[in-house]
């Protein structure tokens, strides 16, 4: 699949150079045999448009990190920081916070664009919009979800971990955490236009990070148990896939259904 | 040749309108006109594909447009009320990423020459959000002109442009009719269009 | 005989009318036998004494509390594919039941618990995830009302049922699996009672009792959805002028 296709029919040379000369073949149907746009090409504009974004807005994205990071470190104030209770904790608040720092940031997925006309346009272009939809939650999930993996081997010292349970709790983050984007896009382009907003995308989107937070916290809980993290990984791996393949298209038809 | 055939559409349990339908040749325009709430948004995102009718069905060269066919929406260009600009990018990169939504490459002096001709050369290296009402309108103006969509779909385009903008996007309109363009456009106030291309519809 | 015709919200009304109140006849014709059966017919356990009388109630709603959303993603598939409007009324009338029986399994289970475990909740699979279930009814619901146009408030509800259909085996099993890990703190709610006949027959009249409650709250509510959805339809005046309703 080329990622420089030109979709649609091509009708006439640049603006300027159009005149009534072109009037006499456009009457006809629209080009069947183009190919329709490539998948890739979707995902890049998505991608690369809201990375963009999210670069020009760094200071949204630095309290969405830092409030994981507060999370993270309230829960031993609020239990003890006797060292085994925080070893037991510390795989779970890790992935606790990142399910909530997940969640606070979902709303900012599609409400602007939403508001201003772009998700109508990405509705109605050339481009399949599953695939347009794939780029932005990719999109969301360096800005938003990358720096969470990446932190918590730091977070993780606050809790005694040591390096194996440290690495696979960064390692099930990884895993775990673009699951946690693709899904909460449905529950982003549900919550569209809606009143309730960001109560009502907790609600929805909470109940289905359950098995994320299973197997993810549950990873590093085998490891300290002395049983290997291999299953959990591996279900967790099998849900991102299944999620990469069903999310894109839910959150699409979402979409089209908050513009109807 | 857009067709509509016996539309209708409601907004929640009110009917807004019933029984429209309305053949737009090549080269032709029409004219939706009509008071606040009347339906003129509805039946233009109607046309374009993005709301479904309560009723009845709009084809595109015999092809339904609620269908989600890709050489239909490569033929389609409709341009919302609000002219789908992020405030975070500059007039350049807003311009390039709805072209390329639409399926157009454009090359760094294509946009250039487009956002020259709307009158934006100055400050095509701005953030949108520095950009007046009119002038983002104008970024409209160019995605348009630099697309080669043969069905424009364009509600309130008049809104907020000078007489400046107003003449520039008579020409345009002017001159994607003269190349065998199709037109419709919502509006409530005048648009200078040749008379003997044009039809109006007007929603109680 | 043509059924297509009846997915039209006026040849259903007047027909739900009829059926509802025959329905909820046979329901609580078969709750007071199932009733009957279960707390003065079926002997007394003699593991748990009298405490497990109150599976004759736990069981079948906590069945329906599944069924039900199964019932909801299947009215929501067709609903999407067909854009017919009585499917998506199923499915918005079938929620709340949903939940009620939803609520009631965890009731009695909690109760059922306590004498015969020694606590009113564990993490166990089959509580987890119905708590999760709840959960999901809640948001279904709460999406619902969130959402002005019926319409597309349909549409986005059948999308919400059927991830959520897709994700409740998801639930069922992880919570099994990392309870499984934790055997610890568990409690073996696996080892059901051996079950008298008596016990069973009683079991499976109130669950064609919950069953045909169901369907008789469903119809009711659909037709109430209709009133709402349909008022001022020339259909629904002629109806409401010509019939006692």
């Amino acid at each position: 699949m080329s990622v420089t296709e030109r979709p649609g029919p091509v009708l006439a040379p640049p603006p300027g150079a159009r005149g009534l000369a072109d009037g006499a073949t456009s009457d006809r149907a629209p080009d069947a045999s183009t190919a329709p746009p490539g998948v890739l090409a979707a995902l890049r504009w998505g991608l690369v448009r809201d990375l963009r974004i999210a670069v020009r807005s760094r200071a949204e994205l630095g309290v969405q990190i830092l409030f994981y990071v507060i999370v993270v470190s309230l829960f031993p104030l609020a239990t003890s920081p006797e060292r085994n209770l925080l070893q037991t904790l510390g795989p779970g608040v890790l992935w606790v916070a990142a399910l909530l720092a997940s969640l606070l940031s979902l709303p900012r997925l599609f409400a602007s664009d939403f508001a201003d006309g772009t998700l109508e346009q990405m509705a109605l272009s050339p481009f399949a919009l599953p695939a347009l939809v794939g780029g932005k939650v990719l999109a969301h999930w360096l800005a938003t979800g990358l720096p969470l993996v990446l932190l918590a081997p730091l977070l993780g010292l606050q809790y005694a971990l040591d390096a194996e349970v440290l690495g696979i709790v960064a390692f099930s983050l990884l895993v775990g955490t673009p699951i946690l984007s693709l899904v909460g896009a449905i529950g982003a382009a549900l919550t569209l236009a809606t009143r309730g907003g960001g109560s009502l995308l907790a609600l929805l989107v909470l109940p289905l990070y359950v098995p994320v937070l299973i197997f993810g916290a549950g990873s590093a809980d085998a490891l300290r148990g002395g049983l290997s993290a291999a299953p959990n990984l591996s279900l967790l791996a099998a849900g991102l896939l299944v999620a990469i393949v069903g999310a894109p298209l839910a959150a699409a038809a979402a979409v089209r259904i908050a513009l109807d | 040749m857009l067709e509509a055939h016996d539309l209708a559409a409601r907004r929640g349990s009110l009917l807004l309108f019933e029984g429209i339908s309305v053949q737009v040749p090549p080269g032709t325009a029409l004219v939706v006109s009509g008071r606040n709430g009347s339906g003129k948004t509805t039946l233009l995102r109607i046309l374009a594909g993005v709301t479904r009718p309560a009723a009845g069905r709009v084809t595109w060269h015999g092809r339904d447009v609620a269908r989600h066919d890709p050489s239909v929406r490569a033929d389609i260009c409709f341009a919302g009320h609000v002219p789908a600009l992020k405030d975070e990018l500059t007039a350049t990169e807003n311009l390039h990423a709805l072209a390329t939504l639409a399926g157009e490459r454009t090359g760094p002096l294509a946009l250039r020459r487009a956002l020259a001709d709307v009158g934006l050369d100055a400050r095509r290296h701005l953030p949108a959000r520095a950009l007046s009402q009119g002038q983002r309108r104008r970024i409209a103006l160019a995605r348009m002109s630099i697309g080669r969509q043969r069905l424009w779909l364009l509600d309130e385009p008049a809104t907020a442009l000078d007489a400046d903008g107003l003449a520039l996007l008579g020409s345009l309109v002017a001159r994607h009719l003269a190349g065998g363009g199709t037109l419709v456009a919502a509006t409530h106030q005048r648009l200078d269009l040749p008379a003997d291309r044009v039809q109006t519809l007007t929603l109680s | 005989m043509n059924l297509y015709r009846y997915s039209a919200p006026a040849a259903f009304y007047p027909i739900a009318g009829v059926l509802a109140p025959w329905f909820a006849l046979a329901a609580a014709l078969c709750a007071l036998v199932g009733l009957y059966v279960g707390f003065v017919v079926a002997p007394t356990d003699f593991q748990q004494g009298q405490a497990y009388r109150i599976i004759f109630i736990h069981v079948p709603t906590a069945w329906m509390s599944m069924f039900i959303w199964l019932v909801m993603a299947f009215w929501s598939v067709l609903a999407l594919a067909l854009n017919t409007r009585l499917s998506a009324m199923m499915a918005q009338a079938l929620a709340p039941t949903g939940a009620w029986m939803t609520f009631i399994a965890l009731w009695t289970g909690a109760f059922w618990g306590r004498p015969t475990w020694g606590t009113y909740w564990a993490w166990d699979a089959r509580m987890t995830s119905e708590l999760i279930l709840l959960f999901l009814y809640f948001g279904v619901i709460a999406l619902r009302n969130a959402i002005d146009d019926p319409r597309r408030a349909d549409r986005a509800c059948a999308v919400f049922t059927i991830v959520g259909a897709v994700n409740i085996p998801i639930i069922y099993f992880s919570v099994q699996w990392w309870n499984t890990l934790h055997q610890g703190a568990s409690v073996s709610l696996t080892a059901a009672p051996s079950m008298a006949a008596t016990m069973l027959v009683g079991m499976l009249v109130m669950a064609l009792a919950a069953w045909l409650y169901t369907i008789a709250v469903v119809l009711v509510r659909v037709r109430t959805i209709i009133l709402e959805r349909e008022r001022g339809a020339a259909w629904l005046d002629a109806t409401l002028a010509t019939r006692r309703v």
